[in-house]
């Protein structure tokens, strides 16, 4: 026999902006009784369903893949399809993003983020030219563990919400962009790290981050973009100093080194 | 502050947005350990300043260091501590360490490091006490 | 500025600065709270006896060139991790006037590091 489903009145206090009615948001409380299993999500769908038709947010899977349903919740960035209800006060502060202009309601601009992500070229530049006969690349499992927590990435901004250095410097490329760019670079397909240094390796990007860490720590797939950016941060140093020393080993632009050997199957 | 495209820009505190979020306020204790750090080592190249000039000088020196300077070298001690603990909290993070093809955890990392952190501390007094 | 544009972005110098606030860190986070320790609080709280530090005892103990260079290097690695740190934290705390900071702080890094190495060659 099942049990009534237990459920708890919850205060959502929703930051609300209309560009077209609006100066600046403002705040507006709602009480929404939510089911124990709720995420901020439900409770949210619940006020656009039966409080107020005109809240705008945006969501899709549901399951914490998508990166769609970022907000910030009592001041943390989460994501609201993550964020049980269970474990939050009676009293939850819910605002957009932080660090991103807000076009309405819960829902930012994300413009600049993927601007970003496209500035660190996140694309194999492979060794050698290769054509279709020519058959995949091989990787072996230990070379794909060199990197594969960092692809789990879902573009979720949470972590550009988290970062101070983000919410002081909006032109700071942020965690995921090079978390992106260590991604690449530590692929053992992929010949691209002299091509991505320009943006890495500059005044915007790596030598901004103070190593806070808060961006790891909110990242719902555990990325761990700190981790990824101090590595990239070793590995420039290495580069930097490898190119005074030892500028017989440069590179040029295209990515081939002069001592690549022709012909050789990856 | 509204933009021309209507779009709402949130302005950041520049002086005290470390003050708006509890996680923010051990990250600037750990980053102000650094002006401790750098006050005795300062500290130091005056004692050795103080060696150079003779006897005298450096007894005056160690008089006031351990006289007048206790608070402030407790006070730094208690931030050069946790400078240490801090640092080898995170450096792990820069070195992703194999073994036998799976990652270290990060636990074994970092207490490698405290551990090295033991061994050198004990070899700092023991040289100190031989090394004459 | 356009993220896109490669012509954006400056290459950085930082990994000099960089490499000395990481080498410094990591020698200043194994051995200085036993320093301060050892030389500014055993003998106050009576662990240690101030003999131990007596102006001929301390000269006979850095005399070695070898122990001077190496108090030099730890001393030297220090300053400029403090002074690097500490510009990124004014940084930090709202201050924007990055050239000032710049002179105070890496000013009094290189000031102090003249007068160790004058101090130690005597």
């Amino acid at each position: 026999m099942n049990s009534p489903a237990k459920s708890r009145k919850v205060k959502l206090e929703i930051m609300r902006y209309n560009p077209d009615e609006d100066q600046k948001p403002y705040f507006q409380t709602y009480d929404v009784p939510c089911q124990d299993e709720w995420v901020l999500l439900d409770a949210i769908n619940y006020i656009k369903d039966e409080l107020d038709r005109s809240l705008s947010y945006r969501w899709s899977c549901h399951m914490a893949v998508c990166g769609s349903c970022g907000l910030m919740v009592n001041g943390v960035p989460m994501l609201s399809c993550h964020a049980f209800i269970r474990d939050m006060p009676e009293h939850i502060k819910v605002e957009p993003m932080e660090n991103f202009p807000i076009i309405r309601d819960l829902v930012v601009e994300m413009d600049g983020f993927v601007e970003k992500l496209a500035a660190v070229k996140p694309f194999i530049h492979p060794k050698e030219k290769r054509s279709i006969d020519d058959g995949c690349h091989t990787q072996s499992p230990e070379q794909l563990m060199d990197f594969q927590s960092l692809t789990q990435c879902i573009n979720c901004m949470l972590c550009y919400s988290a970062c101070p250095q983000v919410a002081l410097n909006h032109d700071f490329i942020g965690p995921a962009a090079m978390a992106l760019a260590h991604r690449y670079n530590l692929d053992s397909r992929d010949q691209g790290r002299e091509v991505r240094k320009e943006v890495i390796a500059s005044n915007k990007a790596i030598w901004e981050c103070t190593f806070v860490g808060a961006c790891s720590e909110v990242c719902p797939k555990h990325v761990d973009p700190a981790a990824a950016i101090q590595q990239a941060k070793i590995a420039a140093t290495g580069d930097y100093f490898k190119s005074f020393l030892m500028p017989w080993t440069k590179k040029s632009s295209n990515g081939k080194s002069r001592n690549d050997k022709k012909g050789e199957k990856s | 502050m509204k933009q021309s495209n209507g779009h709402y820009l949130r302005s950041t505190d520049k002086y005290a947005w470390y003050l708006k979020k509890p996680r923010y306020i051990p990250y600037m204790l750990r980053e102000l350990s650094s002006l401790f750090v750098g006050l005795f080592s300062c500290i130091i190249v005056w004692g050795l300043y103080q060696l150079s000039q003779g006897e005298v000088a450096f007894t005056a020196w160690t008089q006031l260091l351990w006289d007048k300077l206790l608070w402030v070298n407790i006070l730094i001690f208690a931030f050069a501590f946790y400078h240490s603990y801090s640092w080898f909290m995170v450096t792990p993070k820069a070195m992703p360490i194999k073994f036998k093809g799976k990652r270290v955890p990060g636990f074994f990392i970092i207490g490698a490091h405290m551990l090295l952190w033991l061994m050198a501390s004990v070899l700092v007094f023991a040289l100190f006490f031989y090394g004459a | 500025m356009n993220p896109t544009n490669p012509k954006d972005y400056h290459a950085s110098h930082k990994p000099i600065i960089w490499s000395l606030f990481a080498a410094g860190g990591t020698v200043t986070a194994l051995l200085l709270p036993a320093l301060i320790a050892l030389i500014a609080l055993a003998v106050p709280m009576g662990l240690l006896s101030a003999d131990l530090f007596s102006y001929a005892r301390i000269q006979d103990l850095i005399a070695n060139p070898w122990v001077k260079l190496t108090i030099f290097g730890i001393i030297f690695l220090s300053l400029w991790h403090a002074a690097h740190r500490m510009r990124c934290t004014m940084h930090d705390f709202g201050v924007r006037a990055d050239g000032l900071v710049i002179v105070i702080f890496y000013g009094t890094a290189l000031v102090m590091s003249v007068i160790l190495a004058v101090a130690l060659i005597k």
